[in-house]
């Protein structure tokens, strides 16, 4: 008999309201619902969370691999996106 | 890939070492790191995953609900952490099932420590005291090693373990209060515990070829001689506090170091033991075997029940 190896699920995890759903990590599961259920065993015995997602890994398009990657690269010379762009004088109020 | 390719990546991985910055899963990584880490995680996983043994043993005997249902959160804790430990070491490519084969065939170690015997109630308060002092003493520096998905779960783990140290710690305060008889037995765990647990940390630095390679590449932080020392000045304080003896004749305060001189451990017992021939070795790989074999039908018929459902 050949060993039966459950699919890989990628786990998130919403720890407050307020806040965003963050990855924790992954584990095996047969099905979407074990996944909900082993994620808060192995994830949440502590009240980490009030929200949890599971997403079967294979199941999630990534950009590619390293984090110099092209991808990010438009966002890289637009310094003219953040606030320190711009010098304003000390004395402006509320700025 | 053309060697220039090659050279640039390894300088790529280099820089982000030296920034101490982490190394993601797809991140390019030599394989010698790569296989590093595969290694010295899953047999951490590992160790998690025996560790729960020891201490289960005692779960049916707790002397109160309230040390069984501590000692049930302690012991599902250690299996969690070998999940986190485990989805850490997939991220690199291997699989669970492999892994699992390679637990089971003694193709890779754990902890040697999983390998003695727990031979009284009191052994629960030493474990957490002493064992997972040291899995502490161990595994905070990681909370900063080089492999990101690794440093995540060390913190995850860190999290969890003070509380397994001071309710082991507890329990033994607890037995220490009692009668004459009990703080025999707790003397007794420790002169048994202390030695192995110095053994945790590894051979002397001398005897650890691969430290130089590990530190340098960001996953481990600290050889396993100031590991080991860091434990011991943690420990003498708290036995004095307890009132147990550490059975170290040699144990004294070392004014000119800043801190307290000790013996070795016996070495050979220790290359016994990870050699296999330690007291629990066998029992301990077989009942995980049998564990593994009798959860098939489940794994089976839960794979059956999900096709059902599509
Ligand atoms: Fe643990
Ligand atoms: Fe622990």
């Amino acid at each position: 008999m050949t060993e039966i190896e459950w699919p890989l699920y990628e786990v998130f995890v919403r720890g407050k309201r307020g806040l965003n759903h963050v990855h924790v990590g992954s584990l095996h599961a047969a099905d979407d619902e074990m996944a909900v259920r082993h994620a808060r065993d192995v994830y949440t015995r502590r009240n980490e969370g009030v929200s949890i997602w599971v997403v079967r890994a294979d199941a999630i398009t990534a950009s590619s691999p390293d984090e110099k990657d092209p991808l990010f690269a438009p966002a890289g010379d637009k310094v003219y996106r953040h606030p320190t762009f711009y010098s304003i004088p000390d004395d402006v109020p509320h700025m | 890939m053309t060697v220039t390719h090659e050279d640039e990546l390894q300088e790529q991985f280099d820089a982000t070492i030296a920034r101490h910055d982490r190394i993601e899963p797809r991140d390019w990584m030599p394989e010698g790191y790569r296989k590093t880490l595969v290694r010295q995680i899953a047999q951490h996983a590992h160790s998690e995953i025996i560790g729960m043994q020891p201490e289960g043993n005692w779960i049916t005997r707790a002397p109160s609900l309230r040390r069984k249902a501590i000692l049930l959160a302690k012991v599902q804790d250690e299996a969690g952490h070998g999940l986190y430990l485990y989805s850490a070491t997939e991220t690199l490519g291997a699989s669970r099932r492999e892994l699992t084969d390679m637990l089971i065939s003694g193709k890779q170690k754990y902890s040697s420590i999983f390998n003695y015997p727990t031979l009284s109630y009191a052994d629960v308060g030493t474990i957490g005291w002493l064992v997972d002092g040291a899995a502490i003493c161990n595994q905070v520096p990681l909370c900063r090693t080089s492999y990101g998905p690794y440093g995540r779960a060390m913190i995850r783990i860190c999290k969890e373990e003070s509380f397994h140290q001071r309710q082991g710690f507890e329990l033994l305060m607890t037995m220490m209060r009692g009668t004459d008889e009990q703080r025999a037995m707790v003397q007794e765990s420790v002169d048994r515990f202390w030695w192995p647990a110095l053994m945790m940390f590894g051979p002397p630095d001398a005897d650890s070829p691969n430290t130089a390679q590990s530190m340098a590449w960001g996953i481990k932080r600290d050889t396993n001689d100031e590991l080991r020392q860091k434990f011991v000045d943690m420990s003498v304080p708290q036995a004095e506090v307890l009132g147990v003896t550490l059975p170290d004749p040699e144990l004294r305060w070392n004014d000119e170091r800043g801190h307290y001189d000790f013996g070795q451990p016996d070495w050979e017992e220790f290359a016994q033991v990870v050699r296999g021939a330690g007291p629990c070795n066998t029992q301990r790989i077989a009942h995980r075997k049998r564990a593994h074999d009798d959860g098939a039908w489940v794994r089976e018929a839960a794979t059956a029940f999900a096709a059902r459902e599509i």
